[in-house]
């Protein structure tokens, strides 16, 4: 009975320490949206087929064209930043007066065009890095570098962020526009022009998490959708908007899916994930960091 | 008037007519598919339509897919009690969804990610409960012993396929019909507009809003189940998730929302377009459809958020009007 208590409890920790690792992931991603929705006020339901498009750009780059994986991030980060902008300015920014649904349904058109142009391109083959990371062995439990690796580049990616928009005149005016989006043309910033930064550096946030991810995860047209959804939720249940909401939530959803797992399938890790996002919305509708009104 | 229910029950009497003049299989069996999806588009679209945005009601058909199967491979419960089973269930989680949704006022954005949280839990129970739903690779439901094909609600030839999906695509358009002339179109629409003012108008928000989703739910969990008895295959990509709550968007909002038909006119567009590029490309057509589907969408919502539709009766109704600036005023699509 005892030794069978051990062992559970290091697994138990391993879940846990895995969780946290999960969670920095998340939370760079859930950032990028956030970032978006507080500054433009859309939702890029396509999200996460950017990340997907960077992870094959990441893949063609080491591959194909045998870059080192230190030269080829960069690249990819700024491609994926690339089609950020360009996705605001075909398609969010025709749309910045209608209706809030209509941008967000726009912006799942991308999804299809995003998730098919792969099909199209680059076939419905799993694909990976063919890098292999070692494992750290701590005592008794495992972890991956790769993971290791990842949950530092992301604090490293969301610390930059933070103090791009706190340290920098355009980060100034991001976060202005983000409170009041009428004042800020009379004070002389063009609203177009921070669209569009903001754009890309939410692109660029998820070029760095495609460059993260492609580490541990085959990528393949459909990988968007095993990430996507969770992203969405990390940021609804975080308050969309408010980034430190998405971060803590982000955490709390990648221990439920991790401890969940641990217990059972991962998939019950879901949707105990998807079922506690549910009960929380009831709960704390405005997101958990928002004061009831 | 007259007139116009005359043309509708010609419409009608020949569209009945159709299988036994043409029997080519391969199109009958387009024809039931269009039907059958058009009936989903338009239960997607009588929430929609009053800007209740719904990605969860792929979770609603896969419910109404996979509990007919599971009760009928199961435990030998017929389809014909097995559907209202599988509908009622979809109407009990739309409720234990909705009711707080609506109850604490989560709309706009907030409400379609809920309903996108619902379809991913369906496909995930789906795929987690792979013992008994065969996971992501599909689920047949058993064949009826010849002579029991009535009892198993399964049958061999198109026409009877046919006229089954026709009656419930003309029941649904009823139900449209029935809402559009009902107290709850205006409701609606007023809560559309402005929650509060409607609720300071006398309309009960939760409950209109309950009922709208109720008929909603139930029906898409029909078109499931109808969808996995003529089929015989179901997966969890095809009948649930968060892709096929986007198809579902997608084609009503191509066809039009607004208007009774738009939903059927939006499964003629991608269902047709869909087989043209599977018959003349193959294999090779993998992915085009939804290429071409994904552009499509994003060019409607920027240029015709109407839709197909709904744009041209506009055009034909007021032919002089600037479409630009009618179509800006009337989309009621709820803000938060």
């Amino acid at each position: 009975m005892q030794s069978f208590l051990d062992i559970f409890d290091i697994y138990l920790l391993e879940a846990v320490i895995n969780g946290i690792l999960l969670g920095g992931v998340l939370a760079l991603l859930a950032l990028g949206l956030n970032l978006i929705f507080g500054v433009i006020d859309v939702t890029w339901i396509c999200y996460a087929e950017l990340v997907m498009i960077g992870m094959y750009g990441m893949y063609y780059l080491v591959q194909v064209f045998h870059l080192p994986y230190w030269a080829a991030a960069p690249l990819v980060i700024l491609l994926v930043a690339l089609l950020g902008a360009a996705l605001h300015f075909l398609v969010i920014a025709p749309l910045l007066t209608a209706p809030p649904i209509n941008q967000l349904l726009a912006t799942g058109g991308v999804l299809f065009i995003l998730q098919s142009f792969a099909t199209v391109a680059f076939g419905i083959d799993f694909r990976n890095l063919g890098i292999r990371l070692p494992v750290l062995a701590l005592g008794e439990m495992n972890f991956s570098y790769a993971r290791l690796l990842s949950f530092g580049a992301a604090l490293v990616g969301m610390v930059g962020v933070y103090l791009f928009l706190t340290r920098t005149f355009t980060g100034t005016a991001i976060r202005a526009i983000a409170q009041d989006r009428q004042i800020m043309p009379l004070m002389g910033v063009d609203p177009k022009r921070i669209y569009l930064v903001t754009s890309a550096i939410g692109g660029g946030l998820a070029g760095l998490a495609a460059c993260l991810l492609v580490l541990q995860y085959d990528v393949h047209p459909f990988v968007g959708l095993s990430f996507g959804p969770i992203t969405f939720l990390i940021c609804v249940l975080g308050g969309l908007g408010n980034f430190i909401g998405g971060f803590i939530a982000a955490f709390v959803f990648a221990e439920i899916i991790s401890l969940g797992g641990l217990f059972s399938d991962l998939e019950w890790g879901y949707v105990l994930a998807f079922a506690f996002f549910i009960v929380m919305m009831f709960i704390r509708p405005a997101g958990l960091l928002a004061r009831r009104s | 008037m007259n007139r116009q229910v005359a043309f509708w029950i010609i419409a009608l009497l020949a569209l009945v007519a159709l299988p036994f003049v043409h029997r080519d299989p391969y199109h009958l069996h387009v024809l039931v598919l269009i039907l059958i999806w058009s009936f989903a588009y338009t239960s997607w679209s009588i929430m929609g339509r009053f800007g209740l945005v719904s990605l969860g009601h792929g979770g609603f058909m896969g419910i109404g897919a996979y509990v007919t199967a599971l009760l009928w491979n199961h435990l030998g419960v017929s389809p014909w009690i097995g559907i209202p089973l599988s509908m009622a269930t979809a109407g009990v989680l739309a409720l234990i969804v909705a009711y707080p949704c609506f109850r604490f006022r989560i709309t706009g954005h907030y409400f379609v990610l809920v309903t996108l949280a619902l379809s991913g839990i369906v496909l995930q129970v789906i795929t987690a409960t792979r013992d008994y739903t065969g996971g992501s690779l599909g689920y047949t439901p058993q064949r009826a012993p010849s002579g029991k094909g009535l009892f198993a609600l399964q049958f061999d030839d198109k026409i009877t396929w046919y006229l089954i999906a026709l009656a419930v695509w003309v029941a649904g358009l009823v139900i449209w019909r029935a809402i559009d002339r009902s107290m709850i179109r205006h409701a609606m629409e007023a809560i559309s507009e402005d929650e509060d003012a409607a609720a300071a108008a006398g309309v009960n928000v939760t409950a209109e809003k309950l009922k709208i989703t109720l008929i909603s739910a139930l029906m898409t969990a029909l078109a499931g189940a109808l969808y996995c008895q003529y089929q015989m295959f179901i997966s969890p990509d095809t009948v649930s998730g968060i892709a096929v709550s986007l198809q579902m968007v997608f084609a009503a909002i191509v066809g039009g929302v607004y208007v009774a038909l738009g939903p059927t006119v939006g499964a003629i567009i991608t269902i047709v377009l869909a087989e043209v590029l599977r018959i003349s490309f193959g294999t090779k057509a993998v992915g085009w459809d939804n290429l071409v589907y994904g552009v499509l969408l994003v060019l409607f919502i920027i240029f015709l958020p109407k839709g197909i539709l709904g744009s041209v009766i506009d055009r034909i109704k007021s032919p002089r009007k600037p479409s630009r600036g009618h179509e800006q005023q009337t989309v009621p699509i709820a803000r938060r």
